[in-house]
């Protein structure tokens, strides 16, 4: 499993892989914010915590359906299904390499966004931790959304439609954490519920995520 | 005899058919009587005036819009353990259904909230739920359109299916957390308690849940005989070809 | 070793395709499937490979001992060809033997990036895969195309002598002739009445 982990890390990285795209992507939605809703800091401070959330949440969505497409496409995938690693393992590994390619970056980047926006000083650690824990949640659950759509020749449009209403909670209490921090109210229940979620999606979603490409391979 | 052989092709559309026209009937009548009574035979309530009789199409709907997913769930579950081409096929023809009670719930709830609450659209935990659901039914019925194959479809929406599940109840509860509401809690539930809405509104109300029940009903037998005939037809041709 | 077929049905896209095939191999042995274009050897190798579930009938091999190629041979484009046949060595747990590199004419092209290669160069890149994971029983769908004489020679010497000779079975789908010493089956008479029981969509007939 470290193995695939690896490529898809390698893969990621050279030409063509993609990497970088999602961040210029978060970099460019949050710097458009601006020019949408005027240069009012008082209100680019208060929105600050939602527009950070969405555009992670849009960023990591326009990457996902390389999670299975590429594989899908050169029939790495029936390949791996038929070796001994287990599809729930590969499920997991894919969705993983995912949040590093993508969420990982964003939350690094994220509080300089931040100050781009006016976000209050107070919230930028609870930035940085509701980020690096619902992110990963975010790429797991895409990935539930990229095996469904694995087989369809236009799938990414039909993906964003699966995936997104999945993504409510995680959004809801993401921007919730930053929110509170940022009024300097107590963190403490949205925080907790996010790493439910995390936790609940990377020990359920493996399953569902392989049992969609089974069906896909068949 | 076992439950199980009205799960045959044939033998669903046998037993279903000569019970249409009595069930269609029965659904237009409760409908006609209910309404009739719930709209011109009610007192109007003092703090909400004529508008509170929208209350007998916006409630119904709304409760047969959360029942018609969770029919499409049991359903799910059905196919998904027994294999049984009917249900995966009933879960198909309740889907665009469930999916117009969410609508006419959200419509009606809009313009019951404009006297009300002064506007059309109010970021209430209630309401945006049933947003959130009607997202939920447009991606399950998009991905049932989408895979050619039905076998291959019926299995990946009804994986979809049960994640959603757990997901929109997550929604429901991360939205009642994100919004403090203004909507009434249950409202039925509360007209035996401590009577905000007149004791009166109960029976009407009554008959008009029964009779979107049975619309529910009725039109899934519909859209399931017409599902089942469409995969026929399909099953036919492909033998024809081969 | 020992590959058990009996009785085997298999279905595209629900519709029952082949029927009641049943053989038997040996280890060391290999089987050449033949018969005219969507006969369904491509269905019955997937099913054979445990890709799709059989209709009815039986196959019996040691568990984990398959292993399935088709002209979609996973080549990665940005990683070079150690690199590639290095990751599915890893995946297998095995140790990349420096033999293969020879065996598939693949010395010069080590780290090559795989995008820059030939059709026929990526093709042994491919095959080279078998011959790093080393599965037992191997189920190849048209594994020549695009290889020149030279290198489907060199493939079949492959396959006879260190595969074969080391205990392995085979079952090949191809249209030309391997130079080799293995029974064929023509699938034809094996071909399914297409108003068979058995499709996944029978209930609706």
């Amino acid at each position: 499993m470290i193995a695939l982990l690896k490529r898809d890390l390698a893969l990621a990285v050279r030409a063509g892989g993609g990497f970088g795209l999602g961040l210029a992507f978060f970099l460019i939605v949050i710097t458009l914010v601006p020019f949408g809703v005027g240069p009012d800091t008082g209100l680019l401070g208060r929105i600050a915590p939602g527009i950070v959330w969405v555009a992670a949440l849009l960023a990591a969505l326009l990457s996902l359906d390389r999670i299975f497409a590429l594989d899908h496409e050169d029939g790495s995938l029936p390949l791996l299904a038929t070796s001994p690693l287990p599809l729930e393992g590969v499920a997991l590994i894919k969705g993983l390499a995912h949040w590093i390619t993508t969420g990982l970056p964003l939350t690094i980047v994220a509080p300089v966004l931040g100050f781009l926006l006016n976000l209050d000083t107070a919230a930028f650690p609870w930035l940085l931790a509701s980020l690096a824990l619902g992110t990963p949640a975010l790429s797991m659950i895409g990935a539930f959304g990229a095996a469904l759509t694995v087989g369809l020749r236009r799938g990414g449009l039909l993906m964003s439609l699966l995936v997104l209403p999945l993504y409510v909670p995680t959004l809801i209490f993401g921007a919730l954490v930053v929110a509170r921090g940022a009024e300097g109210f107590s963190t403490h229940m949205p925080l907790l519920m996010l790493a439910g979620i995390t936790a609940g999606v990377f020990a359920l979603m493996p399953f569902a995520t392989a049992a969609a490409l089974r069906i896909n391979l068949r | 005899m076992s439950i199980w052989e009205y799960a045959n092709p044939k033998k669903f559309i046998a037993t279903t058919t000569p019970i249409l026209p009595w069930l269609t009937g029965a659904a237009i009548a409760t409908l006609v009587v209910g309404l009739i009574w719930g709209f011109f035979f009610t007192p109007e309530a003092a703090n909400f005036g004529a508008s509170v009789k929208i209350f007998f199409v916006h409630v119904p709907s709304a409760m047969m819009a959360i029942n018609a997913w969770a029919m499409m769930l049991v359903a799910s579950l059905i196919w998904v353990i027994r294999r049984h081409h009917v249900s995966a096929l009933a879960a198909r023809a309740a889907a665009p259904i469930g999916m117009v009670f969410t609508l006419i719930a959200l419509f009606t709830g809009a313009v019951w909230g404009q006297p009300t609450w002064g506007t059309w659209w109010e970021w209430d935990p209630r309401l945006t739920s049933f947003l959130i659901l009607f997202l939920f039914y447009l991606g399950y019925i998009a991905l049932w359109e989408a895979i050619e194959d039905p076998d291959t479809a019926a299995d990946l929406t009804a994986v979809l299916c049960m994640v959603g599940s757990v997901f929109a109840i997550l929604s429901r509860y991360a939205v009642k957390f994100w919004g403090q509401g203004l909507h009434q809690d249950s409202t039925i539930a509360k007209v035996g308690e401590r009577d905000p809405l007149h004791a009166s509104y109960y029976l009407p109300a009554l008959i008009c849940m029964a009779a979107f029940v049975l619309i529910f009903v009725a039109l899934v037998l519909i859209r399931t005989q017409t599902e089942i005939r469409a995969r026929r037809i399909r099953a036919l041709e492909a033998r024809m070809r081969a | 070793m020992e590959l058990h077929v009996e009785n085997l049905g298999v279905a595209r896209g629900g519709v029952p395709v082949l029927d009641r095939v049943s053989f038997t191999l040996a280890a060391g042995a290999a089987l050449v499937l033949r018969g005219p274009n969507g006969v369904g050897k491509t269905t019955l190798l997937r099913t054979l490979a445990g890709l799709q579930p059989a209709l009815s009938g039986l196959v019996r091999y040691p568990e984990g001992a398959a292993a399935y190629a088709s002209h979609a041979d996973g080549i990665k484009a940005q990683l070079s060809v150690t690199e590639n046949l290095a990751f599915w060595a890893a995946v297998h747990g095995v140790a990349l033997p420096e033999t293969v590199f020879a065996t598939f004419d693949l010395e010069d092209l080590r780290d090559r990036m795989a995008g820059t290669l030939s059709a026929g160069q990526k093709r042994r890149l491919g095959l080279a895969r078998l011959g790093v994971i080393g599965r037992k029983v191997l189920f190849l769908d048209e594994p020549t195309v695009s290889l020149d004489t030279f290198s489907v020679r060199m493939f079949a010497r492959w396959l006879r002598e260190d595969h074969l000779g080391a205990g392995g079975i085979a079952v090949i789908a191809t249209h030309i002739d391997l130079g080799m010493e293995a029974p064929e089956l023509d699938l034809t008479p094996f071909r399914a009445d297409p108003m068979a029981r058995g499709g996944s969509d029978e209930a609706f007939l």
